[in-house]
């Protein structure tokens, strides 16, 4: 019945979007509304939680904020629409958000049919596994003969059927309904090994009695670009979008920080002056004022300083950059230069 | 002889009190006979009641009491390798989280308005509800016209009276929970009311519509008309046309539970004997008077039971708001129990655990206060 309500509406959703894309004026829309509103997650750890106060942290969040810093030179203006995995598109294709940014996998189907455009990457993602320590198996390819747990119906378990059949091993699945269940299973010691999105990994891992007893498995068996999108159609709108993720990791590759960037503004590095806005028109002509990237830089920060905050060495889940290192550090981050 | 003659007389001048009962018809051990030994059948489930008690409840109590760790900043207090100890709830996760869990993410320099909104309530129900409470009647008045006004321009704010507007999307916990079963109580009773009297209407169109609305209301699960509400509603609208996503699921349960309500008041109508109608008519009641006079005040006593039944059923389905991402009390505690800084072991069932002594209070509550009044009103004509 879900399902088909998805289907149906996804189909809406897709039919629709001819009407939607004739409207190129979201950044109008957001200016003359005073906020951004975004798209979250209803709850998912280091991309969109509640502190204690109710305010939402985590990397997409991050993201959102840095938009309304671009536009408003205020990264408090914008409100939060947490958004199940159901009500997700839609909410961007009737015009409820401005914004999607809530771990959403970019695939062909999703950026071509249902009438939405992916801008970038702000988190790559893939399955991996974890297994306990004492198994004594440091690479995914030693999981030979290996009960895996794994949540039922999903792309993981496609994934992992994919992954053994093409190494040649042999595995047994147990599967579960719920994310929880698939967790306590692989706890209380029914399977050798969890398998879910690496992200997920570490973050169920610090539910464990003693998470320090598992390690994650290096091996990423899929590919899960996770990015923000926007309706399609509305290429202004877009081109911020996609910029606002840019600026953060070109500040990184440049060394601006949240702390440094006033003094940055009198750096004599054209290609730092390009990207604060001292040098060139780059930001009126996307709409924004000149010192877009400087405000976002300001309020936010740079892409490694929303990393470590939210995910990295300065969270709980200790996630390494790995594939969201920037390329110069042999990851995959990689921004297009202000030029 | 006088002493031969004074003989040993004894006429007893007080009563003897009665003899105790022997042990076995009175006090605790006969209580118990008679009670849970009475036969083999009896001793047999008795027998199996205590052992289910002995198995289930020094689990519970040692989790939720004895091992549970009421102090804390953040997982460190609630991990058994860290802690030191067995750990049971964390009621120290719940503690930190409780202004969450109350206000959702209600600007914290404003939530001395949803304080407000929960006192101007308690007063609203407890007025309401003390039967013997001075001038009931403006009780009524205050409850359904002039508390929903004030509640309104409260949580959202009037830029009359200078009070920031404050957005839906920023409500959520109890907040929400209590503002979603509110209205569909609320709405729930007068429009149940008119639905159950329109359906017995002899006016065919009336009696047509509410035939055709309570039906199509109750052949369709809630959670249907929420998703239809939340993930369909927006692709019918023009764009940029949005109706305000607490809104939707708060007309979608307001309606609902007045198609349940509609039935179970049709119920008490049935009930009422013809005469009470024939009587009526005979003194030049009309339809009206009659109604409001007659006949409802004796069906709707006697259903109170199916009435708080509807309440009670009302307020648990409000959790239903939460798959379509409205932050009412379960949906607060399933996001913030993903917050690593809060990852343990127990998280997940403190959380659940929480929200069920909520809930449970609350029905227990209505479920009680039902009783009582059941008696009181039914104390002339017991049968």
């Amino acid at each position: 019945m879900k399902r088909m309500i998805a289907t149906i509406a996804i189909g809406l959703a897709a039919s629709l979007s001819a009407t939607a894309a004739s409207a190129q004026a979201t950044l109008n829309n957001v200016k003359q509304k005073g906020f951004l509103t975004c798209g979250s997650n209803t709850g998912l750890a280091g991309f969109g939680v509640p502190d204690a106060q109710g305010n939402w942290t985590g990397l997409d969040v991050d993201l959102c904020r840095a938009i309304a810093a671009a536009i408003f030179n205020d990264p408090t203006k914008v409100r939060f629409i947490p958004l199940s995995a159901k009500d997700r598109f839609t909410a961007l294709q009737s015009g409820e958000v401005d914004v999607l940014v809530r771990n959403t996998t970019w695939t062909m189907s999703r950026d071509t049919q249902l009438g939405l455009d992916f801008t970038g990457v702000n988190y790559y993602d893939g399955q991996g596994f974890m297994v306990r320590k004492k198994l004594g198996v440091s690479s995914a390819k030693e999981l030979n003969g290996a009960s895996v747990c794994t949540q039922q119906g999903t792309t993981t378990e496609l994934n992992l059927a994919d992954y053994f059949r093409a190494n040649n091993m042999k595995y047994e699945v147990v599967a579960f309904v719920g994310a929880d269940e698939t967790f306590d299973a692989y706890n209380a010691g029914r399977c050798d090994a969890f398998t879910t999105d690496a992200s997920g990994l570490y973050a169920t891992r610090l539910k464990a009695a003693s998470p320090e007893e598992h390690i994650v498995l290096p091996e990423i068996i899929s590919k899960e670009p996770l990015g923000p999108s926007v309706r399609h159609g509305d290429n202004q709108w877009g081109d911020i979008v996609r910029w606002t993720h840019y600026a953060m990791l070109n500040a990184e590759e440049l060394g601006v920080t949240k702390a440094n960037v006033d003094q940055m503004t009198k750096n004599d590095n054209p290609e730092i002056k390009r990207l604060l806005g001292s040098e060139g028109k780059f930001g009126e002509a996307i709409g924004l004022t000149n010192d877009w990237a400087l405000r976002i830089v300001k309020h936010v920060g740079n892409y490694a300083e929303i990393f470590e905050k939210n995910v990295g060495s300065g969270s709980q889940l200790k996630i390494q950059r790995g594939q969201n290192a920037l390329w110069t550090k042999g990851g995959l981050q990689y921004a297009p230069p202000v030029r | 002889m006088n002493a031969a003659t004074e003989t040993l007389r004894f006429v007893r001048a007080q009563e003897v009190d009665a003899a105790p009962p022997p042990n076995l018809v009175r006090g605790p051990l006969a209580w118990i006979r008679e009670n849970l030994f009475s036969g083999p059948v009896n001793t047999i489930l008795t027998l199996i009641a205590l052992y289910l008690i002995y198995i289930l409840f020094p689990p519970i109590i040692r989790f939720l009491f004895i091992d549970a760790v009421w102090t804390g900043s953040n997982r460190d207090a609630c991990r058994p390798d860290t802690a030191g100890h067995a750990v049971g709830a964390c009621w120290a996760y719940i503690w930190s989280k409780l202004n969450y869990f109350i206000y959702g993410s209600y600007p914290a320099a404003e939530r001395w308005r949803v304080n407000l909104f929960f006192l101007l309530l308690a007063v609203g129900v407890a007025w309401m509800l003390w039967l013997d409470a001075p001038k009931r009647a403006w009780g009524a008045v205050y409850f359904f016209a002039v508390f929903p006004i004030l509640a309104f321009v409260l949580l959202t704010g009037s830029d009359w009276l200078r009070l920031s507007h404050v957005p839906t999307s920023l409500w959520g916990g109890i907040l929400v929970t209590i503002v979603v079963s509110t209205v569909g109580i609320v709405f729930a009773l007068p429009l149940g009311i008119v639905l159950a009297l329109g359906r017995r209407s002899k006016l065919p169109i009336i009696r047509i519509f509410s035939v055709i609305f309570i039906e199509f209301v109750r052949g369709v699960p809630l959670i249907t008309v929420l998703f239809m509400a939340n993930t369909m509603l927006p692709l019918f609208l023009p764009e940029g046309v949005t109706v305000d996503r607490l809104l939707r699921p708060l007309v979608g349960v307001a309606i609902f539970a007045s198609a349940y309500m509609a039935e179970v008041v049709r119920g008490g109508l049935q009930a009422i004997p013809k005469g009470q109608y024939e009587g009526a008519m005979s003194l030049g009641l009309n339809y009206w008077q009659m109604n409001v006079f007659i006949v409802l005040p004796q069906a709707l006593k006697i259903v109170i039971p199916g009435i708080v039944n509807t309440f009670i059923g009302l307020f648990k389905d409000t959790t239903l708001v939460a798959i379509v991402g409205i932050f009412d009390l379960i949906r607060t505690i399933e996001a913030s129990r993903v917050d690593p800084n809060w990852s343990a072991p127990t998280i997940n069932a403190t959380g659940y655990a929480f929200a069920a002594m909520f809930y449970f209070v609350f029905c227990w509550g209505m479920s009680r206060y039902s009783i009582a009044v059941e008696r009181r009103l039914a104390a002339g004509q017991h049968r």
